[in-house]
């Protein structure tokens, strides 16, 4: 989908269920299929439970998947089993998004971002101190933090501490799960730009969750957007969501963003109702209930993703012309 | 003039932590406060509503509601004032309800308990009344329903929906979007528009989301380390003095600006 990186990840057809009450299953995400590119960060957005952090927890192993693989390194990383499993959690980390929950309140700094790399045997005891240092630098927090406990840091500056405990181990892949959300605009865009040198120095990828559709915007490569467990805009290298988002949903969401710049009399529109629940998904589009342009092969048949301009795939009757 | 705030001052024990708030609000008007975590915002208006916690007090101003001095209020009159005068939602609704009580028996005592001449079967259509006015559907079910199965945004309605529910003249909302996705957050902003228009209500709205403040304020205070820094009409940020405001509308991820990793 874009020649300028090599593919580092690919999901493919990944499908997560849980077992529901009453032996129902409950589809959290459908037959997911999504490449990420070495080096830059793949967002994914849709409303909450739409399926993008049970995605992103069943590529980190966080629970089994029901179906499909996940190719990083040559292998499909959900096979892994035992050692080889853990040894693999050293390439894919992950920034949670409440740094406050994130810590254990009883450990200083230089014990927490120093604990991945004590767990895996790659520093001595004895190292600690300099190793701490050398991480907070890495983040912009000033070395003699490391002596401190999390809960005598702010917001942004325990945010900075989790990017360095997950950059501990050098990984490839970072998974930050609404990484900024917890912060202010003004630490968030400082937060940000950390990502953005660190990722440029290192080549790290990331998969980068968000609701905010502006950050995502800014910050990713490649948006992927995603309705009740499925894919339904894939928006590749070179394109802007902002101006060539094709699926009416991608266009709804489009419509609830409040901008700062509002003129007088322009209205949100946010779209009606509640995301429908997983449990039973409808025959065909899984959007039919909520979109506005809903056509008869819509009830009947569930679209297929198709690329619709060269690293653009979406997956609407309506894009795809099928009626 | 419904709430007049003069040179309000807020202390921790013996520490000022916020000063020289000034808010003047009619009804039918809205006014945001934006600025950093940290900045005081939610303190000013526990201060109106006279619930800081802790040995937090005011230590200078005045704060006057409907021609009433706040500041002389005893436990007894905050009792009547809170939920028929003023009321408040929260950043999540979720946390203010007991987990362990269905919404429908919470909602009835809580009315009840401000209307005590009211029958029971009457505090519990008014409920419905009111949780079928903030767009809930089936409200029979959301009375029966735990905290736990209903989601963010449906919680945050029943929330208005209880703040509301004695047409209260101010309402104090404390980030009450900053848990919720794009489109709810757009529908619970809406919600609050809508009551404000039903009721004229005054609303003061504490956010850090400066489009949604954008979009809904009549007037805006920005905050910072406890100090107003700015504060006006919409004209703040269309053409912000200063260099703080200018500074947080700048960092505002806009769609469609340059991108990051092109800077």
């Amino acid at each position: 989908m874009n020649a300028e990186a090599p593919v580092i990840l690919q999901i493919k057809n990944l499908t997560k269920k849980f077992a529901a009450e009453g032996g129902k299953m409950l589809t959290a995400c459908d037959n997911v299929t999504l490449n990420a590119y070495a080096g830059q960060t793949l967002g994914i957005i849709g409303e909450s439970g739409c399926g993008k952090s049970t995605l992103v927890r069943t590529i980190l192993q966080i629970h089994p998947a029901s179906g499909g693989e996940v190719i990083f390194d040559g292998q499909d990383i959900l096979k892994l089993r035992g050692e080889a499993a853990r040894q693999n959690r050293r390439k894919i980390q992950m920034v949670f998004q409440d740094p406050a929950a994130a810590f254990n309140p009883k450990m200083k700094v230089k014990e927490i971002v120093c604990e991945p790399l004590l767990n895996f045997g790659l520093i001595k005891k004895s190292e600690v101190d300099t190793k701490a240092a050398e991480l907070l630098r890495m983040v912009e927090l000033p070395e003699d933090f490391k002596d401190r406990y999390p809960h005598n840091m702010s917001g942004g500056q325990r945010q900075r501490l989790g990017i360095a405990r997950a950059l501990s181990l050098e990984p490839k892949i970072v998974v930050c799960d609404e990484a900024t959300s917890a912060l202010d605009v003004s630490v968030q865009e400082k937060i940000c730009e950390l990502l953005v040198r660190l990722q440029k120095e290192k080549g790290i990828t990331y998969l980068f969750i968000c609701h905010d559709l502006g950050l995502v915007d800014l910050m990713c490569h490649q948006i992927a957007v995603m309705y009740l467990g499925n894919i339904v805009e894939y928006i590749g290298y070179g394109r802007r969501i902002s101006t060539e988002g094709m699926h009416p949903y991608t266009k709804a969401l489009m419509k609830s963003v409040f901008k700062v710049d509002f003129k007088p009399g322009e209205k949100i529109e946010p779209l009606e109702s509640e995301i429908p629940s997983p449990l039973d998904l409808p025959k065909g589009c899984p959007f039919q209930s909520r979109c506005g342009q809903c056509m008869e092969i819509c009830r009947s048949e569930k679209p297929e993703l198709k690329e619709v301009v060269p690293g653009h795939f979406v997956a609407c009757h309506l894009v795809n012309g099928n009626f | 003039m419904l709430l007049d705030v003069k040179n309000l001052d807020i202390s921790y024990g013996s520490k000022l932590t916020v000063s020289g708030v000034n808010i003047q609000l009619d009804k039918g008007e809205i006014l945001s406060i934006v600025g950093e975590s940290g900045s005081g915002k939610t303190t000013v208006i526990r201060a109106v509503m006279g619930c800081l916690p802790g040995r937090g007090h005011v230590s200078g101003g005045s704060i006057t509601f409907g021609g009433r001095d706040m500041l002389k209020n005893t436990r007894e009159d905050w009792r009547k004032i809170s939920g028929s005068e003023m009321s408040m939602i929260f950043q999540d609704s979720g946390n203010m309800i007991n987990p362990i009580r269905r919404i429908g028996e919470q909602f009835t005592d809580y009315i009840l308990a401000h209307a005590p001449q009211k029958s029971k079967a009457e505090a519990a259509e008014m409920a419905k009344d009111m949780l079928n006015k903030v767009r809930l559907p089936n409200p029979q079910n959301i009375m029966n329903s735990y905290p736990f199965e209903l989601s963010g945004g449906m919680r945050q309605r029943v929330g208005i929906a209880m703040a509301m529910i004695f047409s209260p003249k101010l309402l104090l909302a404390d980030e009450p979007t900053s848990a919720l996705d794009v489109t709810t957050q757009a529908q619970i902003i809406r919600q609050i528009v809508d009551v404000r228009n039903e009721y004229n209500a005054a609303v003061i709205l504490v956010t850090h989301n400066i489009g949604v403040a954008s979009y809904v304020s009549n007037k805006l205070i920005v905050m910072k380390n406890g100090h107003v820094v700015e504060s006006g009409g919409r004209e703040i940020i269309e053409n912000p003095q200063h260099a703080y405001t200018k500074e947080l509308l700048a960092a505002v991820p806009v769609l469609g600006d340059k991108k990051y990793y092109e800077r």
